[in-house]
């Protein structure tokens, strides 16, 4: 325990929110063969930015895959197939904007600015994570980007994204919200309820579902035999778009639609992406046990990144020198933000007890003593595995 | 005999009953095809096909309401809930319907469903893979509570629990599904429910636990032994309805007693056993009772160890009530 919570946390303020929407640099339009017939398009240098963007979190999401095979962190959630979905869409939003993630749009929190360091300190579970610890690896959350707390219960956030919204109506506020999903989280009650309140209260909120073809094993249509999950909005009496998530153009025009109409006071939006799950559920799943490896490969030839990357080389502003030095470079900021991320011991063993009520009560004041007495006593062994 | 760990008995229980019996089905999140994410029903879609392993949508309430409605008409459904942490879209249906239709419907219906469930921490699963919530249902007037601490009990008590006629919560500690490992005769049999055991006998200390605390406790009571504290371990296997009388008979014995569950401490089991024990015992008692239990907090991600009551705390507390002087 000699590490034990030696550094304090890492900076966790955003390094400006200039990256997030609306590229700082005279924007051009790049119209050669958009793959977003119509709606708002995104220039060069913004095309540029999101493929850095997903770029990034190709490579985070590998590494860490590995860190999780070498035992140094304890669970991973890739988002890898997924990139243009989460990140497109998130793209579409203010700073002011908030997220309720499910649980592939952790990265939208970096694209929105959130330092790297304490983000991956929340994966590692340490003193640098702002969640002091408490969730399990994935489950990242930062007031600071306006990206919410979630839990890993399938479903729940989406009725909180539109009481927020509804709030923000209330106050007069121009914020929008966007509620994440996978495909499997329509089947939640949850997702029924959302839907009908956001209706009823022409809520400035907008449901984004990740169709990625799989809720662990189970394929969409075993969760639903609707034609489509877009096609559900209707009976809640909004617009329901179905896009194809892989094409990040067309996923920021349909979200930036969206996020326009709610801002407008127009009300909700249901977006279907339709994309691919690459990985694994998670590094505790072994999908090789459900789903044909050919199906992989065909979406394998549909990969985000790859297109984005070609569609960047057809416009003349990529090529295979500036796309190797940017991977290196990539590369290079990820492995010295988990060398750092890593260095910080876990959090306080009093913070155990800390953030349960506004006032603490009685029982937890009693509970927090009796437990440091313990930890006294028993010295490493009360640790069991990492003592 | 076989030796089999506790998941491959949950899965031998369930082969087992539904050959016995062809209405019993099994549903739920990634049961079928895929076996569920531990393995529970691994191999019974291949055996028992589609109708009756049954790979549901992802709607804990929906799981567990077609469950009671699929009861009602005359089946014997076992619902597996991924994890126990997401019981809670079931709760109504639990709570409100399950629980109390018998009793409202002036006992015209019944719905024996076995709700099968991995519960309990160790694995880190932090907040949403962790929790033990069986002390919410047991405070629930009309469901039957159980939690193996081994591959015998889970098939003998599963297999009893599929044949009676009240609705179960079958918590099974995934922690050691396959840490856990014993002979388990093949075929059939059955665990009483309703009947704790007395897994080591002592003079000193009455130790209670279940399910994955179980060998914690029983790490705990060998070191209380060679410091020369005798103390009875007590495996109550069913939560609810309680063994009562292996308890107190327990406790006039010893006097002393600790009862220990990973749940948080408040309104936990431990608080009615407790409450039962001074009602029934009380001038046999040498001690106060002492809870060693999971703090009152949520489950954390990194400091699951701490939070666990892990053999030394439990050893911390038995030291203290064997020493006890009034
Ligand atoms: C209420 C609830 N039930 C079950 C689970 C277990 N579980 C975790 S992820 C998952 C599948 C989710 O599928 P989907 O919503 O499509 O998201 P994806 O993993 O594909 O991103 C399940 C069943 C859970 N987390 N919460
Ligand atoms: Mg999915």
């Amino acid at each position: 325990m000699a590490s034990r919570a030696q550094k304090t946390s890492a900076a966790v303020k955003p390094k400006g929110h200039a990256s997030c929407n609306g590229a700082t640099k005279a924007s051009r339009p790049a119209s050669a063969g958009s793959a977003s017939a119509g709606g708002p398009a995104l220039s060069t240098d913004q095309l540029l930015e999101l493929y850095r963007a997903m770029l990034r979190v190709r490579i985070l999401d590998d590494r860490m895959i590995t860190l999780q095979r070498q035992g140094r962190i304890g669970f991973y959630g890739a988002c890898t197939g997924q990139e243009a979905a989460t990140l497109g869409s998130a793209y579409a939003l203010e700073p002011t904007d908030w997220i309720f993630p499910a649980l592939r749009e952790a990265s939208a929190m970096l694209l929105r600015g959130f330092p790297l360091v304490p983000y991956l300190a929340q994966v590692f579970g340490n003193s640098a994570d702002v969640t002091k610890g408490r969730q399990m690896p994935s489950h990242q959350a930062a007031r600071a980007v306006n990206q919410v707390s979630w839990s890993s219960c399938i479903g729940t956030q989406l009725p909180q994204a539109v009481g927020a919204a509804m709030a923000a109506r209330l106050k007069r506020d121009r914020t929008v919200f966007m509620a994440y999903m996978g495909d499997g989280a329509t089947s939640a009650s949850d997702f029924h309820v959302a839907l009908n309140f956001a209706g009823v209260f022409k809520a400035p909120v907008v449901f984004v579902c990740q169709n990625n073809h799989w809720s662990i094993s189970m394929r969409t249509d075993q969760q639903t035999a609707s034609e489509s999950i877009a096609i559900k909005a209707k009976a809640y009496g909004f617009p329901g778009v179905k896009v194809d998530g892989n094409d990040v153009e067309a996923v920021y025009a349909a979200a930036k639609t969206a996020v326009d109409r709610a801002r407008r006071g127009e009300g909700p939006t249901l977006i279907e992406a339709e994309t691919y799950r690459m990985g694994a559920h998670s590094t505790s799943d072994d999908p090789t046990r459900y789903r044909d490896p050919k199906e992989v490969e065909l979406w394998k030839t549909r990969d985000p990144l790859d297109r984005l990357q070609a569609r960047l080389l057809k416009l003349k502003v990529w090529d295979a020198r500036r796309d190797e030095a940017l991977r290196t470079e990539l590369l290079g900021e990820i492995n010295a933000a988990i060398k750092e991320a890593e260095s910080y011991g876990p959090p306080a063993d009093e913070t155990m007890f800390e953030d349960l009520y506004a006032e603490v009560p009685w029982n937890i004041l009693e509970q927090r003593e009796e437990y440091l007495e313990y930890l006294r006593r028993a010295g490493p062994a009360a640790r069991g595995d990492h003592a | 005999m076989p030796t089999l760990n506790l998941v491959q008995a949950v899965n031998d229980a369930l082969r087992v009953e539904m050959r016995r019996n062809p209405d019993v089905v099994v549903m739920g999140e990634d049961v079928g095809k895929f076996g569920g994410v531990f393995r529970a029903t691994a191999g019974l879609y291949e055996e028992f096909g589609p109708e009756r392993v049954i790979d549901t949508p992802l709607a804990e309430s929906g799981i567990i309401g077609t469950a009671i409605g699929m009861a009602m008409y005359g089946l014997r459904p076992v619902p597996e809930i991924q994890f126990s942490d997401f019981i809670f879209p079931a709760f109504d249906q639990i709570v409100n319907e399950l629980a109390k239709l018998r009793y409202r419907s002036g006992g015209q219906y019944a719905a024996p469903v076995v709700i099968r469930t991995p519960y309990g921490g160790g694995i880190k699963g932090g907040h949403y893979h962790s929790q033990s919530p069986e002390a919410l249902f047991i405070h629930t007037a009309g469901l039957k509570v159980v939690s193996p601490s081994n591959p015998y009990d889970a098939k003998g008590l599963l297999l009893a629990a599929m044949r009676q006629d009240d609705p179960v919560l079958f918590f099974e500690p995934k922690r050691i599904y396959r840490a856990a490992r014993g002979e388990v005769p093949e075929g059939d049999y059955t665990v009483e429910l309703g009947r704790a055991k007395v897994v080591r006998e002592g003079d000193d200390v009455t130790v209670i636990a279940w399910g994955a605390m179980l060998h914690e406790a029983e790490r705990a009571v060998e070191q209380a032994a060679e410091k020369g504290i005798s103390c009875e371990l007590i495996d109550l296997r069913t939560l609810w309805p309680l063994d009562i009388d292996c308890i107190t008979e327990s406790a006039r014995k010893t006097g002393r007693v600790v009862v220990v569950h990973e749940a948080a401490r408040t309104c936990g089991l431990g608080a009615e056993i407790c409450a039962l024990i001074q009602e029934r015992c009380f001038v046999h008692l040498e001690a106060p009772i002492k809870r060693v239990t999971g703090w009152d907090t949520p489950f954390p991600y990194t400091l699951e160890n701490e939070y666990l009551p892990r053999a030394p705390r439990i050893l911390m507390g038995i030291d203290e009530v064997a020493a006890f002087e009034a």
